[in-house]
């Protein structure tokens, strides 16, 4: 079997699309609405859960045959909590404000559901190389999900983008304007709404499923 | 003592774990179909909570601490040693249910186990760590052993009470004509979202 092969692209393009995790399967929804208040550490914590997913697809996939079975969800949560420790770490090294604003949700990627799910659905069954696409497709799946309610969060909460100011201050009501920033976007619960359209307009459009 | 209610009550409705932190939300969406059913996974994690926060205080104040009986940094392994420990006790809770109440443990079933990837828990024990941190005048700091049994008996009672309420609506929202697409998952996350709503003005709330 050739590395990109047609199973191996369907592998990769169903988890952004048809098979989304967090709008079809409903996995790792914890930290896709708590760190997604701005696009920075969205993107940031979207990034960081692609690369996990990746690296504790590929380990698990080679070890699988040497795994016994009844102790395998400890020796997934030991493969993942290691590799999260160093993204942790990395993140605190490079990017420090980021990491502070995503405080526990980093620790939080072990208990994600979309790693143990992979882990178990996909990793224990395939070889490594199918793995890590599977990996970085759910990842990348799961990010555009963070970014596309980051995007819109931050764009009517603050009226800025990646801390750069979009919508000018001369249109604000202070100022004379007729325009007010939505600080309702800001706060927890509108994440949850923003989230449900778009799984609303997700599901409209892929009637089938 | 003042303290200690303050703790155990804003982290009932102040800090609630799925409406302020949205931890737990893969169980929470996933079992909040029947009354019965999310009331037996509540108790199950609080119970869980209420045994890990204090333990992993201890390991994270006395071994991982630099001034603890290793005398060395070891906080970098907390994340390991947290899951560890959540898992470990999870498996102990499961056989000790088992053991003493058949019935309980038949009507949890696959629940027990799933705990130890629930977010509420170790969420709670990464909050333990950044909490201990803070000047103990903070209404939020987490000072002792019993603050830590305050706070989790606190986190668990709240994610019970959003658990148990989001079953209550979906029951009843069984009869309602909802859009196609908006069925099941959507209409769950906008319901969450207004009842998130609800909570905020418990924001600020201090004894």
């Amino acid at each position: 079997m050739s590395l990109f092969s047609k199973e191996n692209g369907a592998v990769f393009t169903g988890p952004l699309n048809l098979n989304n995790p967090i709008a079809v399967q409903v996995l790792g929804i914890c930290s896709a609405l708590a760190v997604t208040s701005q696009l920075k550490p969205a993107i940031v914590m979207g990034l960081s859960v692609t690369v996990i997913t990746a690296f504790s697809n590929v380990i698990i996939s080679l070890i699988r045959k040497t795994i016994p079975n009844r102790i395998r969800i400890i020796v997934q949560l030991v493969v993942v909590a290691a590799l999260v420790t160093i993204v942790s770490n990395i993140l605190k090294a490079y990017v420090y404000d980021v990491s502070v604003q995503l405080s526990v949700y980093v620790g939080l990627i072990i208990t994600n559901c979309i790693l143990m799910g992979r882990l178990e659905a996909f990793a224990l069954q395939n070889g490594p190389w199918e793995s890590f696409l599977d990996g970085i497709a759910n990842g990348l799946g799961y990010a555009i999900i963070l970014v596309i309610v980051g995007f819109v969060r931050e764009l009517l909460g603050s009226g800025t983008l990646f801390g750069l100011t979009i919508i000018p201050s001369s249109v604000l009501m202070e100022n004379g304007g007729l325009y007010l920033h939505n600080g309702m976007m800001t706060m927890p619960a509108m994440a949850l709404i923003i989230l449900a359209c778009v799984i609303w307009a997700h599901r409209s459009i892929n009637k089938e499923k | 003592m003042e303290h200690f209610f303050s703790l155990f009550v804003r982290s009932i409705f102040v800090d609630n774990m799925i409406f302020a932190f949205f931890l737990g939300m893969c169980s929470y969406l996933a079992v909040s179909k029947t009354v019965k059913t999310s009331l037996g996974l509540g108790v199950a994690v609080t119970f869980v909570l209420l045994i890990t926060v204090p333990v992993d205080y201890l390991l994270q104040t006395k071994v991982l601490a630099a001034d603890g009986i290793l005398g060395v940094d070891l906080t970098f392994l907390a994340f390991i040693l947290f899951i560890a420990v959540i898992a470990g006790i999870v498996q102990l809770v499961e056989m000790v249910v088992e053991r003493f109440s058949p019935s309980l443990y038949a009507a949890l079933g696959i629940f027990l186990p799933l705990i130890a990837v629930n977010c509420a828990i170790m969420g709670a024990s990464l909050f333990m760590q950044q909490r201990i941190q803070m000047p103990a005048e903070n209404s939020q700091a987490i000072t002792g052993v019993w603050d830590c049994v305050a706070y989790a008996l606190g986190s668990g009672i709240g994610w019970t009470l959003a658990i148990v309420c989001l079953a209550a609506i979906r029951e009843k929202m069984a009869y309602s004509d909802v859009p196609k697409p908006l069925q099941g998952l959507g209409i769950t996350f906008i319901t969450v979202g207004l009842m998130a709503m609800a909570f905020m003005c418990f924001s600020g709330l201090t004894l």
